[in-house]
């Protein structure tokens, strides 16, 4: 069953062509990675699909009713804003406290309902953004660079908390990220995007493919490699993009 | 009652303050404060237009500062460095409107009444005027205190729960020229920014939630309104700023308790 079709999708802000004809389906349970370069246009895609931007050529068709569960890249937090964690889920979702302790129990972080957001850490706020987009009991998960902000060890946990969360509720997940070598690990299909789908298929396919080695370099190899060893660890390749900053934290 | 001009100048003052907290708060959670400035600044080339063309006051000053916040919400959606943007409108308008009243010849004005407010000669009219809009404001603001607060935090988020952000910044932009309009009377163009911004930032420090902050927000507002003009009575000073003075003095207190109280945590 299809929750989300995509076709002959173009998207265009001002005069730019940002995307163009992208067909994407989404089946229920099935999680789905969207990879690619800085403006290549994923963001405008999540967009198309939750609704904020109008599609200039094409459609987005959503399953009748479907319930999304969004998690955005970050809030447009500021501390002026005092709001507690259960506050900040109740906002999107008609629920009771114990549905939002279970929800921030699926997502990893169970005692933090009372806090102040404010007052959280980088990983445990991603988390509670999960648990506010679950308490919606949502068919479909959007992820929007979620991981944001967070080292790679973070990242991966945050990854591994995804799938414990496919399986618990069976939603299908759609995430955008940044960390090739830690997200298509979880992924069942990767979808690489340059302004139109360079490539698609399972994350092996994806980081052999020649376009997606002619987008990211030849450091797919340790990608792939990473890809295929746990994600907790880190190698000593020579990557001409970001994992070098995190090999020199070490 | 309504006969002392004393008492309609406190309830004027708390009519303001009621309207500005919850506004206030969206002012200063989406850092709109130089917003607020502006659409003030504006305000008082509606006056000028108004007293030219021999209209309410209060219609030309609601008019042009409804105006101004639309024009700004458009530009800035565009994608115009929205800090050079505001400075231009907001000292342009008022420089323009400064310039319209000079050339109306026939008619003395108190331009000081405008700038800083003439809150002790406030009218029964006047009185309707004020709590009409701020019942009105603080209605529109308590009916979308949900969806602002979700468009607030972020505006994706606000689209996946099925609601339209623009609608929405619609409200705030439209509770923002009301506000401006009832409370040149009170504080004036120059200090209406001051009376959104300053309580609630004051409450800030208290409040764990949203909502405590905005209550928090009226009622340092109110009490700000009731001792300033009560000071401005007993020293002779003018009202609006005396006004402003105490709501800085609650911000620069709590401020104090508020860093003293989370230092040790």
């Amino acid at each position: 069953m299809k929750l989300v079709s995509v076709e002959n999708l173009s998207v265009r802000y001002g005069g730019n062509t940002i995307l163009q004809r992208v067909d994407l389906d989404i089946e229920k349970g099935e999680i789905v990675t969207i990879v690619g370069p800085n403006g290549s246009g994923k963001t405008s895609l999540l967009k198309a699909i939750i609704g904020a931007v109008e599609p200039a050529k094409g459609c987005v068709t959503l399953k009748p009713g479907l319930k999304i569960g969004y998690v955005p890249q970050r809030l447009n937090f500021n501390p002026t804003l005092p709001i507690t964690v259960e506050r900040f889920m109740r906002l999107t979702a008609k629920a009771d406290t114990r549905s939002c302790i279970a929800a921030l129990e699926t997502a990893g972080v169970p005692k933090v309902l009372k806090e102040q957001m404010s007052g959280l850490s980088g990983g445990q706020f991603q988390r509670v953004l999960l648990a506010g987009a679950l308490l919606g009991r949502p068919e479909i998960l959007l992820l929007d660079e979620a991981t944001q902000g967070l080292d790679q060890p973070g990242s991966a946990a945050f990854y591994r908390q995804i799938e414990a969360v496919r399986r618990e509720t069976g939603c299908a997940i759609m995430m955008i990220s940044h960390d090739l070598h830690v997200v298509m690990s979880a992924s069942d299909r990767v979808i690489c995007l340059n302004g139109h789908v360079c490539c698609a298929g399972t994350p092996a396919v994806v980081a052999s493919a020649p376009e997606y080695k002619a987008l990211f370099g030849d450091g797919t190899d340790g990608a792939l490699a990473l890809y295929r060893h746990d994600h907790d660890h880190n190698h000593d390749h020579n990557h001409d993009h970001n994992l070098k900053t995190h090999e020199t934290a070490e | 009652m309504l006969d002392d001009f004393m008492m309609r100048a406190a309830l004027a003052g708390i009519g303001v303050a009621l309207a500005a907290a919850p506004l206030g708060c969206f002012v200063v959670w989406r850092r709109m404060a130089y917003f607020g400035d502006a659409t003030a600044h504006a305000a008082i080339l509606g006056i000028a237009l108004s007293l030219a063309m021999e209209i309410s006051i209060f219609a030309g000053a609601l008019s042009v500062s409804l105006l101004m916040a639309w024009t700004v919400t458009q530009l800035s959606a565009r994608g115009y460095a929205i800090d050079t943007l505001l400075g231009v409108l907001a000292h342009s308008t008022l420089a323009v409107g400064l310039v319209v009243v000079s050339f109306l010849s026939g008619i003395r004005i108190d331009l000081m009444a405008y700038l800083f407010g003439d809150i002790l000669a406030v009218s029964h009219a006047d009185l309707a005027i004020i709590w009409g809009g701020a019942a009105l404001v603080i209605a529109l603001i308590s009916w979308r205190w949900s969806p602002l607060l979700i468009t607030t935090l972020n505006e994706e988020l606000a689209h996946a729960s099925g609601l339209n952000p623009n609608r929405e910044k619609l409200i705030l932009t439209l509770s923002l020229g009301i506000t401006v309009a009832v409370a040149i009377k009170v504080v004036g163009v120059l200090l209406i920014a001051a009376m959104l911004i300053i309580p609630t930032a004051a409450a800030r420090n208290l409040a764990r939630t949203p909502e405590a902050m905005a209550v928090m927000g009226a009622v340092i507002g109110i009490i700000s309104a009731v001792a300033g003009l009560k000071a401005a009575y007993v020293f002779d000073t003018p009202a609006g700023p005396s006004i402003v003075c105490v709501a800085s003095t609650f911000f620069a207190i709590f401020t104090t308790i508020g860093s003293v109280w989370r230092k040790p945590s």
